[in-house]
């Protein structure tokens, strides 16, 4: 007897509840009773996810478990439920979110201990978690973008959660609003969908998708094809990615958990999903996939180019995160939707398992970030540097570890699969060549060479257990949460792939299904384990490692030197590509001009006000002209009666008379 | 025998009536107001019982004399004391001086 499947809502309900529970009453709470709250509800969820992958995993794969729990907006042929949908992604996802998000709550509570507001960051966080559920589970693309904007609010809010400062208040906002731009195009997309397919159910809109012909290449006004641009424009906007990253490496101004859970594991890869979700669309598209590819290349090499020089720890994870995300739609664009979504999941152990080391390296400096203060720090806190090094292995690519599995499967689509293209498998290894470097920078200007803070101000300290056991459990998911394709290193299968080829391939049109049977490699045994060791992707991983190591350890003065003989490379990439500031003085400061001059001192000030005002000024007037009458002098009010009365009766006698 | 005719009572009530109507307005004084008003109010009955004489009948133009007279005292009797409520205060009876409620 299916308990979850038949219940789904309890998935998302227990954190909502944690949140009401916590937002209404913890303000006077002790810290143990907010955590008590906080927590259990995030555990009870990650149990009731587990129990769900237990039930579904046995029924017949290709069906998608869905349960409509009541009706929610129905106008005309419109329709749109409250109904959930699982399938392999789904199960996935919930995996990641809830897993990774249970961890992450043990975590702040280490973490936030000495935070005010405690109750109010675990509300939130809470809140986070139900909409993220919401997100993955939501049967239509309505209730999805509920999902889609509630995480965007809890974002919002948690990025903005010093909000004393200002610096965190303007990055809440910017990250806001510049989501914002994106989700204009996601919700046009929404509407088009249904005004395409009379349905905003996903089963729905893939049966009919599924039957559609493939549009062409260069066929630019099908249907399809802007559906799935728009779509893509609020995957741009939410998974930061060219051009409207901007607002990601703003927004570590936030809680260092709060990073590591929204800004890295889960809500940013809320496009990735989006796009994975709809990929029967996508596929019918084959121009917009080259789009998603294209962009995904291009952000994961140039963000990885800023982090190449960045100094806040923070800021290079930032950076690093966008330059992943690019990989996974890179993954997508491609057509390994499931490479993508391989690389989703083992992009939110390692990155979010960086920031969460990360965190505990800002927490034992005692706040500080900048990484030229620190070095040194390997013997101090060695918990932390065994399991950042291990996050740091993995995302570089080396083999075994997590990274490398989805980053090579991601590579290998771009070169071999269906829809390969040459110049972004380029793209793609530049990317993992400068990934490797900035990644071992950060190890390395961190944890090793002397130590450039001064012993007496700062009191090194490794952190407390709840924040060093959610490191070493997250530890242990980077380096083996890719283990699930380690047969292809023989040659053998892929079984992540495996597990999501029954999502991936409903509705495909004939060319990816074909492509999913022969992505396995041709040789097998020792001659494919002899490829997949030497593949591009790890070789520049070894060169970005021992470039690192040259540039930081072994000869700790040429940094200095390299920056000053380049210094006008340096300093563009120091100043992020000037972007904001173009950014500002092409869209922001002639926004806030037309703003200023023209809504508000010109249609607001002059028009709308003005026509308020002058209607109370009219009226003022003409009492003012009228109170004349008001004398006060009985004399004249009895001259206006007799006049009143003389005129009257002329009407009476004369004018009705005559009329009569 | 000769009746008067009615015209006569009426203009005779006519010129009555603008007599008190023009005092109202022109005069000052509160009292000669008052008397301006009993004036204007006479000039009424008289063309009441005139009129009732010319139809005859059930004689309700003297009923509304009755109840113009009974109108009459008790506005004279409210008046007078507001009259001497105004002297009191102002130590006038001049009317121009009484517009407290003036805008």
């Amino acid at each position: 007897m299916p308990i979850i499947l038949n219940n789904l809502w309890i998935i998302p309900l227990l954190p909502l509840l944690g949140a009401a529970v916590n937002g209404l009453f913890g303000k006077q709470w002790s810290q143990t009773r907010v955590n008590a709250v906080g927590i259990s509800s995030v555990s009870l969820t990650f149990l009731a996810v587990i129990e769900l992958v237990r039930e579904y995993l046995p029924l017949p794969p290709g069906v998608p478990w869905v349960r409509s729990y009541a009706p929610w907006m129905i106008a005309g042929t419109f329709r749109a439920d409250f109904n959930f949908q699982i399938d392999q992604l789904t199960v996935v996802m919930l995996g990641v979110v809830s897993g990774v998000g249970l961890l992450i709550h043990i975590y702040s509570t280490g973490y936030m201990a000495r935070e005010g507001g405690y109750y109010r960051f675990f509300s939130y966080l809470n809140l986070f978690m139900f909409f993220m559920l919401t997100l993955v589970m939501a049967g239509n693309l309505v209730l999805m973008f509920v999902g889609w904007e509630g995480v965007g609010l809890c974002s919002y809010l948690l990025i903005g959660f010093y909000f004393l400062r200002k610096s965190a208040a303007d990055a809440g906002k910017k990250a806001f609003i510049v989501t914002r731009i994106g989700d204009v195009g996601f919700t046009i997309g929404i509407l088009l969908v249904f005004w395409t397919f009379g349905s905003v159910n996903f089963g729905e809109i893939f049966k009919q998708a599924g039957g559609m012909p493939v549009e062409g290449a260069t066929q630019i006004g099908g249907t399809l094809t802007i559906i799935c641009l728009l779509l893509f424009a609020g995957a741009i906007g939410k998974s930061a990615q060219l051009p409207l990253y901007v607002w990601l490496p703003d927004a570590m101004e936030g809680p260092t958990p709060v990073s590591a859970l929204i800004h890295a594991a889960t809500m940013v890869t809320a496009g990735v999903y989006m796009v994975a979700r709809m990929h029967v669309l996508y596929s019918h598209a084959p121009l917009a996939m080259l789009v998603v590819a294209i962009v995904g290349a291009a952000t994961a090499f140039y963000s990885a180019t800023i982090g190449l020089v960045q100094t806040d720890i923070k800021k290079v994870l930032a950076y690093s995160t966008v330059s992943q995300l690019g990989y996974m739609f890179l993954g997508c664009g491609v057509g390994a939707y499931a490479a993508g979504v391989f690389h989703l999941m083992t992009h939110a152990f390692f990155k979010g398992l960086l920031f969460l080391a990360a965190g505990s390296v800002i927490h034992a400096m005692g706040g500080e970030q900048d990484m030229r203060n620190m070095g040194g720090l390997r013997k101090r806190i060695p918990v932390t540097f065994w399991t950042m090094s291990a996050a740091t292995l993995a995302i570089a690519g080396v083999p075994l570890f997590s990274g490398f599995f989805s980053k090579e499967a991601i590579l290998d689509a771009a070169k071999d699969g269906p829809y390969a293209n040459i110049y972004l498998w380029m793209l793609g290894i530049l990317g993992a060549l400068l990934t490797s470097f900035y990644m071992f920078r950060l190890l390395f200007l961190t944890f090793f060479g002397e130590q450039r803070y001064d012993e007496h101000k700062v009191h090194v300290h490794e952190s407390p257990k709840n924040m060093t056991i959610p490191l070493i459990l997250l530890a242990i998911l980077a380096v083996s949460g890719g283990w699930f394709a380690a047969p292809t290193m023989l040659g053998g299968p892929n079984y992540f792939e495996n597990f999501l080829r029954p999502v991936f391939e409903t509705g495909a049109p004939v060319a990816s299904a074909a492509m999913a049977e022969n992505s396995g490699a041709a040789e097998t045994g020792g001659a494919a384990l002899v490829k997949s060791l030497l593949a591009p992707g790890v070789i520049v991983a070894l060169i970005g490692f021992l470039t690192a190591w040259w540039f930081y350890i072994r000869r700790p003065d040429l940094p200095k030197k390299l920056a000053q003989s380049m210094h006008g490379l340096y300093t563009l990439l120091l100043n992020k590509y000037y972007v904001d500031e173009i950014y500002l003085a092409v869209i922001v400061r002639p926004l806030l001009w037309v703003s200023t001059n023209v809504l508000w001192h010109t249609v607001d000030e002059k028009v709308i006000d003005g026509a308020v005002n002058g209607v109370a000024t009219g009226a003022q007037g003409l009492g003012g002209e009228l109170r004349q009458i008001q004398s006060g002098n009985p004399r004249s009010y009895a001259t206006w009666v007799v006049i009143g009365a003389v005129g009257v009766t002329v009407l009476v006698l004369g004018v009705w008379g005559m009329v009569r | 025998m000769n009746e008067i005719p009615i015209s006569y009572f009426l203009v005779l009530s006519a010129i009555l009536f603008g007599l008190g109507v023009l005092a109202f307005v022109v005069k000052r004084n509160m009292i000669t107001v008052f008397m301006a008003i009993e004036l204007m109010l006479n000039a009424v009955n008289l063309a009441f019982v005139a009129f009732d004489r010319a139809r005859g009948g059930a004689h309700d133009g003297w009923v509304f004399v009755f109840f113009v007279i009974v109108v009459a005292a008790a506005e004279a009797a409210v008046g007078l004391a507001i009259a001497i409520t105004v002297v009191h205060n102002r130590q006038s009876l001049n009317i121009e001086r009484v517009n407290l409620l003036k805008f």
